[in-house]
């Protein structure tokens, strides 16, 4: 349960952007990166319609998701007001230039 | 680091404002005291008539309540009024509550003072049972009286007396309204609406009293005042008499402070007065001669003056135009401008009696300057809009009168019928937002601009065509306190208080190259901006400084990263460019084989004259590129704020009636705009005759060929609102059609704000400046069409681009999915 899996380099990941990682254990997962080289990852699956969260706009800690304009923010998955939601967050990590990710 | 410490006197609208924009931008800067000779947290004042008038309750109009105070780190002194200023050692000394003398320290001081009501100079002013009209205490003492008493009089028919008289009447009072003047509401309204306002209000059981000067008020035999009497002898029974003859600018404890008054406290355009520590906002304060008794202006005021306050010292407060409307219920009155009739203004009347209708709307210069409107006020938020931007109205001038909605359905900001819309209709199509949801947002949490609307209630926030709506049920629910942003400067977004002007000049004059950079010299508050303001900064860098700038791709939205677009379930639509609408076999082949191959769900010929492949996945897009590459094809750029296509007709190549060889001239534009990016998309078409079978009226340039040439029309739009193009000018030849075209979309690649349409950008700058620069100066067009052509050249095919990616797969990599 608790162990970390290696995912890529953050170099892989561009700044202020995403990747999309599949996991066969728990479908698609969009891994940011913001401008601080800190790295987030939730369910690449906006709580609004569904729209993909990795091919938002990225900012600050917060993620606009393409669709409609929803803001997610990523430490925790919740919804920025006034909308309501939230999105399944993974715990990730970043050591020696590599992104781990627990899932 | 000692926190400076500031001091508030007046816990008003205005102050408190102040201080909630202060906090946004420099929460730590200040220990902050307040002082508020009101037992009350701030309310909203204006919203005392609804109170007196039973549609409200004081807890509702409450704006910050006590927590707000507390949770903001605000030092609270409720019921205590500051009665000196000692300047020499900075210092406020207060009364409290309890009676107890409170001195406080300042480094700087706000002033928020507000006005104190006018009071006659009569005998028995000071009667019990006569009172004013301004705060919570005076709309008790109306609303016991009006359960004890029968007969009241309000002196002066104002907004204010108008809106008390009212509410005194539906509380069953028997109330006459006495006037000095020969109509009502005589500042705002000319003769005729007054005797119209007059009618209409008579008909809800008011009585007025015009001409009528007031010699003294009666004491009665309980010491209360029992009457009043009027300089001609007569008199009138009065239980509760109302005074809303004027406010003057509570300037007394500045005055005895030896700060500056002149019919208010006098402030510079930051809102500093004559001693640099002291601010001054609000009614109180007095700006280039003008003090303000409305509170939209006095929010203008409070954010330059939080800016200065919190050591940033951008932004000048210019004064203000304002508008007012008369908040009783049923009955519609809207001001705003000049209407005195002042030197060269001329005059445009509706009168219907019988409809109950009159509207005059004021011209100067072919700009309006003022509007009274009685019956039908659906049109001020937009003439209000002209007023302040300060429009040229020349080319609709013979329909202005009749409104926006006479217009037609042509893309003016979307007015129309907000104020007699059932609260179910939905007014945002977009997020599901009806009428009573916003009027109900507006109401609970005191909002007052569109900003905060979209805040709360996400109405407006996504394509924004039902903005005009949105300002318009503003404007009838908080009335003359709502305040349009002027279009010509409303900020970028929250990020930024500079606006789209602002921005571009700043671009333009530092030669900024990158959306950080920029955002660095701008001194964006957020550190990376938003999804609202990358992409605008993004365009602005990449269209001013061609082949310098740095695009970047995490500041474009998806469908311009992906070079595809996006839909709703999140796969991908692809749509090959095919120039001038023309294609072959060969692309056909190639379009059928990708489509089998990438097992593409839906094949759509589009609007657009190309061929569209639906629900393709991410991961496919480069292969299929490549695929289309080797068949010669680019991208199309259905998804960018870009060229999108030149339609055409057949034209004198094949059709009988055709003058001029369209095609053609099509494929020739639709190649020099090639890889253009613009403030939002660009249509074009182009018809062999005037039959118009490409349908050029309604694109960005439409082109008409005639027997000696073509016709140019531009600013055409078939979106969300129609708009119909207009005739710019003629030419001779395909040359001078690439030469005038281009250099017109040259113009508004560096003029326009982001995600404004030619349409939109018309309106603004208007028909006369385009010609300015793009007919009237040959070598401006020259010129213009030159910086087009050099910004377009050695432009890449992003399709070709990213299947040959010479950049080691770092264009690629967007598109793969690491599997785990
Ligand atoms: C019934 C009514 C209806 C209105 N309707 C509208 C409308 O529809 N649209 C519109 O735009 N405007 C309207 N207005 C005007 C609007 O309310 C005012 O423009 C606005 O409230 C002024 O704000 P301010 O902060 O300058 O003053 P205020 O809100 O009056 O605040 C000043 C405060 O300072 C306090 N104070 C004064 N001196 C001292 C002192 N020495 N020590 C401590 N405290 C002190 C006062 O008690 C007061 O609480 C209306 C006003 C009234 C009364
Ligand atoms: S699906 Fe994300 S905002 Fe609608």
């Amino acid at each position: 349960m608790n162990d970390w899996t290696l995912i890529c380099a953050l170099a892989d990941v561009p700044v202020l952007g995403a990747r999309v990682v599949e996991s066969s254990l728990k479908g698609r997962i969009a891994l940011f990166r913001n401008s601080a080289d800190q790295v987030f990852a939730v369910h690449d699956k906006c709580p609004h319609k569904g729209g993909p969260l990795s091919q938002g706009i990225v900012h600050g800690s917060t993620v606009t998701c393409p669709l409609h304009s929803w803001k997610i923010q990523l430490e925790d998955g919740q919804v920025a007001a006034p909308d309501v939601g939230c999105v399944t967050p993974f715990p990730v990590k970043i050591e020696d230039g590599q992104v781990y990710m627990q899932l | 680091m000692r926190k400076l410490k500031l001091v508030m006197v007046g816990n008003g609208m205005a102050g408190v404002r102040t201080l909630e924009e202060l906090q946004k931008i420099a929460p730590d800067l200040y220990d902050i005291t307040v002082f508020g000779a009101e037992p009350h947290p701030n309310y909203n004042r204006i919203l005392l008539s609804p109170v007196l008038a039973g549609e409200m309750t004081i807890q509702d109009i409450i704006l910050n309540d006590l927590q707000w105070y507390a949770d903001n780190d605000i030092n609270l002194h409720l019921g205590a009024r500051v009665g000196e200023i000692d300047r020499r050692n900075r210092s406020v000394i207060a009364t409290s509550a309890s009676g107890e003398t409170i001195t406080v320290d300042y480094d700087r001081l706000l002033l928020a003072t507000g006005s104190t009501p006018f009071v006659l100079p009569i005998p028995g002013n000071d009667l019990p049972g006569v009172i004013s009209y301004r705060d919570i205490k005076d709309t008790d003492e109306m609303i016991d009286a009006a359960a004890r008493y029968k007969h009241a009089v309000v002196i002066g028919a104002g907004l204010l007396g108008l809106e008390a008289a009212n509410g005194l009447a539906l509380r069953g009072m028997d109330v006459t309204v006495v006037h000095l003047s020969d109509w009502i509401m005589e500042r705002q309204l000319d003769r005729t609406a007054g005797k119209m306002l007059q009618a209409a209000l008579e008909a809800k059981g008011m009585k007025f009293k015009l001409n009528a000067h007031t010699a003294e008020l009666v004491k009665g035999e309980s010491g209360r005042v029992c009457a009043i009497r009027f300089k001609d002898g007569s008199s009138l029974p009065a239980d509760l008499v109302c005074m809303a003859a004027g406010i003057r600018p509570n300037v007394a404890l500045a005055e005895q402070a030896g700060i500056h008054c002149n019919r208010g406290i006098v402030v510079n355009d930051t809102l500093q007065t004559y001693d640099p520590r002291v601010y001054a906002v609000g009614e109180c304060a007095n700006h280039r001669g003008t003090a303000y008794g409305l509170v939209a202006p006095l929010f203008e005021q409070a954010k330059v003056c939080a800016n200065h306050l919190a050591e940033m010292g951008i932004g000048r407060y210019q004064g203000s135009v304002t508008s007012t409307k008369l908040k009783v219920t049923g009955i519609d009155v809207f001001s705003a401008g000049d209407f005195s009739g002042a030197e060269g203004t001329e005059d445009i009347v509706l009168h219907d009696p019988g409809l109950g209708i009159y509207k005059r709307i004021v011209l100067k210069d072919d700009k309006l300057v003022g509007a009274v409107l009685y019956g039908d006020t659906k049109d001020g938020a937009w003439y209000f809009q002209l007023l302040k931007d300060e429009q040229n109205i020349h080319d609709i001038r013979d329909h202005l009168v009749f409104g926006n909605a006479h217009l037609g359905d042509v893309g003016h900001k979307g007015n129309s019928v907000a104020a007699t819309m059932p609260d179910s209709a939905e007014v945002c199509g977009c997020n599901g937002v009806c009428k009573g949801t916003i009027v109900k947002a507006i109401k609970e949490h005191g909002l007052f601009s569109l900003e905060d609307v979209r805040k709360h209630t996400k109405a407006s926030s996504s394509c924004g065509s039902c903005t005009g709506l949105v300002e318009q049920i503003l404007a009838s629910t908080v009335g003359g306190a709502y305040q349009p942003a002027d279009s010509n400067n409303k900020a970028v977004c929250g990020c930024t208080d500079l606006s789209h002007g602002d921005v571009r000049k700043a671009i333009r004059d530092h030669k900024l190259l990158s959306v950080a950079d920029t955002q660095q010299y701008l001194r964006w508050k957020t550190p990376n901006g938003c999804a609202t303001c990358r992409p605008a900064l993004n365009y602005y860098c990449i269209s001013t400084w061609p082949h310098e700038a740095i695009d970047d791709p995490q500041s474009r939205f998806i469908n311009e990263r992906a070079h595809a677009n996006i839909q709703k379930d999140g796969t991908y639509s692809v749509v090959p460019r095919m120039w001038g609408g023309l294609t072959t076999p060969t692309e056909l082949r190639a379009i059928a084989d990708a489509a089998e191959k990438y097992k593409v769900p839906t094949v759509k010929v589009t609007g657009g004259q190309r061929i569209d492949l639906l629900g393709v996945q991410k991961e496919d897009l480069p292969a299929m590129w490549a695929d289309f590459a080797r068949a010669g094809m680019a991208s199309g750029h259905a998804y960018g704020k870009s060229l999108r296509t030149v339609k055409t007709c057949v034209g004198a190549e094949h059709c009988r009636f055709g003058t001029q060889r369209s095609m053609d001239l099509g494929v020739k534009l639709e190649k020099m705009l090639f890889g253009m990016w613009s403030p939002h998309k660009v249509k074009l078409a182009v018809s062999g005759c005037p039959r118009n079978c490409a349908e050029s009226g309604i694109k960005d340039i439409g082109v008409i060929g005639v027997d000696s040439g073509y016709e140019l029309y531009i600013g055409g739009n078939g979106g969300i609102k129609t708009e119909v193009a207009q005739f710019f000018c003629k030419v001779a030849d395909d040359e001078e059609v690439m030469e005038y075209g281009g250099a017109f979309i040259q113009l508004y690649r560096e003029e326009g704000f982001y995600l404004e349409r030619t349409c939109h950008y018309l309106e603004r700058v208007g028909m006369e400046h385009i010609k300015q620069h793009v007919l009237e100066n040959a070598e401006r067009r020259k010129e213009l069409h030159e910086k087009l052509l050099f910004a377009l050249q050695n432009y890449k095919d992003p399709w070709a681009e990213r299947f040959e990616d010479a950049s080691g797969g770092a264009l690629r990599r967007e598109f793969e999915i690491i599997k785990v």
